[in-house]
């Protein structure tokens, strides 16, 4: 059963390198991800938004929804270690236990 | 658990010196992302990390005192609310959500208009991170707030 499994995984490697082989040359000019909006955000970031670096530009202006998104996702992150780790006060009931009695250096 | 103070005076030097320009960094790494790497989320950090060194090396009981929590989590709750306000702002006007071209600054033309949008969106962003990674450490290091 080990075998079967090597052998699977050996199959998935050979199936993944050959799928390689037909992906883009990396900075292929004519690649679909490179054809599609990307030449309009490197022309126009200046004349748009004045803003030299097209990666700012696209960060905050052209796809301002997607980092609102990750501020959220940060700020919720922080939210909730703080509902999680927080120390309730000592005359709490619902949290006193020893542990947090004896570990106040 | 961090130990209270740190009484050498070499680390004390060191830090004092360091967090100010740490600080300055930070400006430099938020304000300086329309022209070279940075942005709001870099600068945030490296806020973060100077108010992370000062509660090393005073302990939490002198450091709470000079940035308390409760402040960080109210700036992180603000950065939000500047972002949140940069795109509902808009939206009184007229123009769709996020869209900083619509921002009510009269004095500059519509592509400036729209560098100060990302200006205050990344002020936004910088004021999330750093309360929220001051405010997960506050909370990871267990000290009563």
């Amino acid at each position: 059963m080990r075998w079967f499994n090597v052998l699977i995984m050996l199959l998935f490697v050979a199936l993944m390198l050959y799928a390689t082989a037909g992906l883009p040359d990396h900075a292929d000019p004519q690649a679909p991800a490179n054809t599609h909006v990307t030449p309009t955000y490197i022309e126009d970031t200046i004349k748009d938004t004045h803003t030299p670096n097209v990666v700012t530009s696209v960060l905050a202006d052209y796809r301002g929804y997607d980092t609102l998104g990750e501020t959220v996702v940060i700020f919720t992150a922080g939210l909730a270690c703080v509902l999680v780790l927080m120390k309730r006060k000592a005359n709490d009931k619902t949290t006193l236990s020893k542990h947090n009695n004896t570990d106040h250096m | 658990m961090i130990k209270q103070h740190y009484q050498s005076i070499i680390i004390q030097t060191i830090c004092s010196l360091l967090i100010p320009f740490i600080q300055l960094f930070a400006l430099y790494v938020i304000f300086h992302g329309h022209y070279g790497p940075g942005g709001g989320f870099q600068g945030g950090v490296l806020l973060a990390v100077s108010i992370i060194l000062q509660r090393l090396y005073l302990g939490h009981k002198i450091s709470y005192q000079k940035f308390p929590p409760r402040l960080a989590m109210a700036l992180a709750a603000t950065g939000l609310l500047i972002y949140g306000l940069a795109g509902i702002i808009p939206m009184l006007s007229g123009a769709s959500f996020l869209d900083y071209g619509s921002l009510p600054l009269f004095w500059v033309h519509d592509a400036e208009r729209r560098a100060l949008g990302i200006l205050i969106v990344e002020t936004g962003i910088g004021l999330g991170v750093f309360g929220t990674l001051v405010l997960i450490f506050d909370n990871l290091v267990g000290e009563r707030w």
